[in-house]
């Protein structure tokens, strides 16, 4: 399914489409509000993007800089150069102390690289103990948001699930019942675990220590009590010194979900005593993507998440309806770099209305992104032949202005409607909920040369 | 000064009347308006669409019907910005170069280039006003929601010079209507429920007249709102600003 049938599947139930639309924009809303209250908000937004533009311009200096400095602290450094590298990385790690379950917290790489099933196929329980990835882990969905992963169901929805997996109440939907039945179930899961991996929000190539940003504190909780934590993280997720924190740990939540900071900001930076901690550091398509001059900017997201928030199509189609990982503005301007022809159809949901690079902390450019994409899938990847076909013929009609005038004035005599080729040859698909304009009996053109020549 | 009329295909086609009242309205303010008769279009269906190449003819024949103006203007910021940031995609001669410095939306010509302060014109309504996206973040013409500054809208501001009308505030001050080219028909699910919710929300604020600067933005609106029987009229801003009768 492309993104268009999704889209059309998810909006068929429209009272659910206005609340999901809702739900996203009040975080938007949030969003605002926190950003408004702090007056240097744009100086703040250009100092990150030239950091991250510094970062990416002499990465590989930082990535030795930083693994240097980890393996000071104690630190076990990996390299994967793929999602299976990472896979295979983290399996070995586990089977070489014998763990049997892993708790994991914060992490969008992981699911980038489908290590869960990948584990889960190699004997090993991995239990996701952030409430909204557990929900979903239970319902074996993926995430539907980078920041809100369950963010695509209701609390009734939750009640459910949790009466059918962990044994509540039939018919509960209070959250804060909820709430309190899955921390009495992760807590177990907490304190039976092995093994904890956790994501990376930042990592610092002057100390080689890194920050994970969390709201409910499972990252602490599963790195502290199990004696061997595992960090998965991008390679483009380093800084160069401690202080750049100050700028991105500004921007990260109140651009994410309008909160000041997140609840926890835990810095690692050497392992505990008697305790074990790893790094992979992944690349999967990131040097890729580094090479690609008109897309590099966009390994410069910090995973806020705001661009889907702001999204109108996002919040009209749902996280589910884009065929990668992450979905949304930055997921369709990372994902034809991944397999062109799988995602050809993400660069495409989106009306270019500018929004996500407007509220991108990072000020990536991603609408004119999406714009290039679509320039390069429609050379090379999966795009209609019918589609190729129409935009040849408008190119020549309009640079024909005989035909163009013709065309024209036939549909508008003779119908009376908007000529066909205006609305790209599909009358049905604009008809199906809104009426073709009504055409005037004579264009401009015609008026003009009646009137003033 | 020589002001060449830019009237974008669905202007000359279907609202004839928007490019009769731009026409009327430079000429009100002292322009020597030439209408090119070989024009069609600024090309940005095909670029939006992927397919860039295709455009290119369409772009040169732009160039070709204005490059002898001192300025080029026209009643559409979508298609402005166009011409304006795309026509990199032919060869930059002197003449391309040219039009692209000197092709301005009417809202911005009126304000930036003839620096009018006041205007005659009536409009005893209750108006919302339909950013679109391009003029709102590609031409920068108003400040969008997203970012942290002073807030200013031109075409807010030249509407300000009408007596009469009557601002109402919409819940989200820019959210796109949902044309977005061939997007309109593509996505048609999704293109449809945004221009709905757009129509929503001007009708939850009283709008008796919806208006704005494009007229692809306005033309999917007033297609929801036909379908949907309400009693609300789409009026481009040239009309209003044209209008000097207390009725429309
Ligand atoms: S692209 Fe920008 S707005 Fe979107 S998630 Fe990344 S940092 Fe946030």
């Amino acid at each position: 399914m492309n993104h268009a049938q999704a889209a059309t599947q998810f909006i068929k139930d429209e009272a659910r489409t206005d609340w999901h639309d809702k739900a996203l924009w009040f975080v938007r809303y949030k969003r605002d509000i926190q950003t408004k209250k702090v007056p240097e908000w744009e100086q703040l937004r250009e100092l990150a993007s030239q950091i991250k533009a510094n970062v990416l311009s002499e990465l590989d200096s930082y990535l030795i800089q930083f693994e240097e400095n980890a393996l000071k602290n104690g630190v076990h450094v990996h390299w994967a150069k793929d999602a299976h590298e990472h896979n295979d990385i983290i399996l070995n790690i586990l089977k070489a102390k014998g763990v049997r379950k892993m708790v994991k917290s914060k992490s969008m790489l992981t699911e980038e690289c489908h290590l869960n099933p990948y584990l889960i196929q190699n004997g090993i329980d991995v239990i996701d103990t952030d409430l909204g990835e557990r929900i979903i882990q239970l319902r074996d969905e993926t995430p539907s948001h980078i920041v809100l992963p369950a963010i695509h169901l209701k609390k009734e929805d939750v009640g459910e699930t949790f009466y059918k997996y962990l044994g509540s109440e039939k018919g509960a939907s209070d959250p804060k019942y909820l709430t309190e039945v899955a921390r009495g179930h992760l807590r177990e899961q907490f304190l039976t675990a092995d093994a904890a991996l956790t994501g990376v929000n930042f990592a610092v190539a002057e100390t080689g220590g890194f920050v994970v940003c969390t709201n409910e504190g499972n990252a602490d909780l599963g790195a502290h009590l199990a004696p061997i934590h595992i960090a998965s993280m991008g390679m483009e997720k380093l800084i160069p010194r401690q202080s750049d924190l100050g700028v991105f740990l500004r921007l990260l939540a109140r651009n994410a979900t309008g909160q000041p900071i997140t609840t926890y900001s835990s810095h690692f930076l050497k392992p505990n005593n008697g305790q074990e901690m790893h790094i992979v550091i992944v690349d999967n398509g990131r040097s890729e993507q580094l090479g690609r001059e008109d897309f590099r900017k966009s390994l410069y997201c910090i995973r806020c998440g705001a661009c889907m928030n702001t999204c109108p199509v996002y919040r009209r189609s749902g996280g589910h309806s884009y065929s990668y990982t992450v979905p949304g503005p930055i997921g369709s301007i990372l994902s034809p770099g991944i397999d062109l022809k799988k995602h050809s159809s993400m660069p495409f949901a989106s009306t270019l209305c500018g929004s996500c690079t407007d509220v991108c902390p990072v000020k990536i450019d991603i609408h004119h992104q999406l714009y290039k994409w679509r320039q390069i899938i429609a050379k090379e990847g999966d795009f209609p032949l019918s589609k190729k076909i129409m935009m040849k013929v408008m190119g020549f009609m309009l640079s024909h202005p005989k035909f163009y005038r013709f065309a024209g004035k036939m549909a508008r005599t003779a119908l009376p409607i908007m000529p066909r080729f205006m609305l790209y040859n599909n009358l049905n698909a604009w008809g199906k909920e809104r009426e073709i304009p009504q055409a005037p009996k004579q264009s401009f053109r015609e008026w003009y040369l009646k009137n003033r020549e | 000064m020589k002001v060449g009329l830019f009237v974008p295909c669905y202007i000359d086609q279907f609202y004839p009347q928007i490019a009769v009242a731009t026409l009327q309205l430079l000429e009100k303010h002292g322009c020597e308006v030439g209408f090119p008769l070989n024009q069609s279009c600024c090309g940005q269906p095909m670029a939006n669409s992927g397919c860039e190449s295709d455009s290119k003819a369409t772009a040169k024949l732009f160039v070709e019907n204005f490059k002898e103006f001192d300025y080029i203007v026209g009643a559409a910021p979508s298609c402005v910005g166009f011409v304006q940031e795309h026509y990199d995609i032919i060869p930059q001669t002197e003449e391309v170069k040219h039009v692209r410095e000197k092709i301005y939306d009417i809202t911005e010509f009126l304000l930036d280039i003839l620096k009018i302060e006041k205007i005659d014109a009536k409009f005893p309504y209750k108006v919302g006003l339909h950013q679109s996206c391009h003029a709102q973040r590609g031409m920068r013409m108003a400040q969008s929601s997203e970012i942290n500054g002073p807030a200013f809208s031109k075409q807010r501001q030249i509407l300000e010079m009408v007596e009469g009308l009557q601002f109402i505030e919409l819940d989200r001050t820019d959210e796109c209507c949902g044309f977005g080219g061939t997007f309109c028909v593509s996505e048609d699910a999704v293109s449809a429920k945004m221009g709905k919710d757009r129509v929503a929300d001007h009708e939850r604020n009283g709008a008796e007249v919806i208006t704005g600067g494009d007229v692809s933005c306005l033309m999917h609106l007033e297609g929801v709102i036909r379908r949907q029987n309400k009693n609300i009229k789409m009026v481009h801003l040239v009309e209003i600003l044209n209008n000097t009768s207390p009725t429309p």
